[in-house]
């Protein structure tokens, strides 16, 4: 069986460290903040100006000055500040951010990643994509193993990239993976995914864990 | 001297020409200039640049001045919620040059700030970086990126005094100071209007030396893209 979107976001939070400062993208990325471990403390970043985002707003007490980097209406906490998009920016680029978790199009072996055009439809910008690759301390990617059957893993990106070398781990529906100067490395495989079904949906090499096939 | 004006039409007077570039501030449809972007609308100029972070969406905030075809060129980091932005874009009748956000605001705040260019690893081994200088600081490529001024600025904050000083809210806060230093004029749109004296000065965001123009915005839409809200445990 292969792990289900909340699954795959509940294996994600389990990268979270306590007091860490961390950025989730749109789509699946956003479902980790359901699955924070219990015991630790994570002040949640929204690039458009807020550090401590708070969840969703009961109806009724939505604030139009109060939004997330997907638009969605939020609420504040007792550890909130507000900031401005240089500055936001600036803790992004600066370092100052332990992780950033978000989708991709495609990944390489090499860790480059491309999750923000596709060349001959509209594009719709990168917003703060290219920033959140290149300077957050850890980059996770959270994405399905494969589109429309197609892998998503691939030797090298064939769409236009966000970040060269930027991505640390892969979170698919299938497994683990992890990249580094080495290349990358199945570490863990969903329950009852078969080894040979990772290789046959992924195009990139990769080396597995000692112990896990 | 008098920044006040009675409304976003007289706040703008004088100050509007064809082929002008134009920054507005906001975030989405959050903390938009929208009273000075409708009047630059009702004002019919044309062959607009503008810079911000989005383009709004259709029939409201920029989403207006596209509407209207008064605008030739964006610079922008994402416009993905607006409609008749990709049609105009792929009919060619609008230009879009696509920045990283983080890079947006960053040359906008050097462009205030009197900074020219900066080196950013952002977008290195990306198209952003195509035709840029390349440059290695302590072992790491870096991309040249320039600075960023308008002509004219508009933004919203919360509150002022009559010298100009702002304070915003939350996160409407976003694109509204760095933009409000790199306007050659700058006109704020402002929810509260007080005396000075009664914005106490240690939580002042913007300088009141930013700020030409104050126009009291009394009867704003303030509308949310996206509604999103939770379930209460009964």
């Amino acid at each position: 069986m292969s792990w289900s979107r909340d699954e795959m976001a509940s294996r994600a939070a389990a990268e979270l460290k306590d007091g860490y400062y961390v950025n989730l993208g749109i789509g699946i990325p956003t479902l980790v903040s359901n699955f924070i471990p219990p015991g630790i403390t994570v002040q949640l970043q929204s690039e458009n100006g807020m550090l401590g985002m708070g969840p969703f707003p009961f109806e009724g007490e939505e604030d139009p000055d109060l939004i997330n980097a997907g638009k969605q209406t939020i609420t504040e906490l007792p550890s909130t500040s507000y900031f401005d998009s240089a500055q936001s920016f600036g803790m992004i680029r600066g370092g100052h951010i332990d992780v950033s978790i978000l989708g991709a199009m495609q990944v390489a072996e090499n860790g480059d990643l491309a999750n923000w055009m596709i060349p001959g439809r509209m594009v719709k910008g990168m917003g703060g994509a290219m920033d959140l690759v290149a300077g957050v301390k850890r980059v996770i990617v959270l994405m399905e193993h494969t589109a429309r059957n197609e892998p998503k893993l691939l030797r090298r990106c064939t769409l236009p990239l966000t970040g060269k070398g930027v991505v640390d781990m892969v979170i698919t529906d299938l497994g683990v993976f992890t990249i580094d100067p080495e290349g990358m490395t199945l570490t863990e495989r969903a329950p009852g995914v078969a080894l040979e079904k990772i290789r046959q949906r992924t195009e990139a090499s990769f080396a597995v864990r000692s112990g896990l096939a | 001297m008098n920044k006040i004006y009675c409304d976003a039409h007289s706040a703008l007077a004088g100050l509007l020409q064809n082929g002008m570039t134009i920054m507005s501030g906001g975030f989405g449809l959050c903390g938009i200039p929208e009273t000075l972007v409708a009047a630059i609308r009702d004002s019919g100029v044309s062959g607009l640049t503008l810079i911000s972070n989005n383009a709004g969406i259709d029939g409201a905030g920029l989403g207006l001045l596209l509407e209207t075809r008064q605008v030739c060129k964006m610079i922008s980091s994402y416009v993905g919620e607006n409609q008749l932005f990709a049609d105009l874009y792929l009919k060619g009748e609008l230009e879009i040059e696509f920045n990283p956000q983080g890079t947006l605001a960053e040359r906008i705040r050097a462009g205030g700030a009197g900074i020219p260019a900066f080196f950013t690893k952002t977008g290195v081994g990306t198209l952003v970086a195509e035709g840029k200088e390349i440059r290695e600081f302590d072992g790491d490529s870096y991309v040249m990126e320039r600075s960023l001024v308008a002509d004219l600025a508009v933004v919203h904050a919360w509150k002022a005094d009559s010298e100009g000083n702002l304070v915003y809210r939350k996160t409407a806060r976003n694109f509204n100071p760095v933009m409000a230093t790199a306007g050659r004029i700058t006109v704020a749109e402002v929810e509260h209007l007080v005396e000075p004296g009664a914005i106490d000065p240690d939580q002042i965001h913007t300088p009141g030396i930013f700020v030409d123009r104050i126009v009291h915005a009394t009867s704003l839409e303030k509308r949310i893209e996206q509604r999103t809200v939770r379930k209460r445990d009964n």
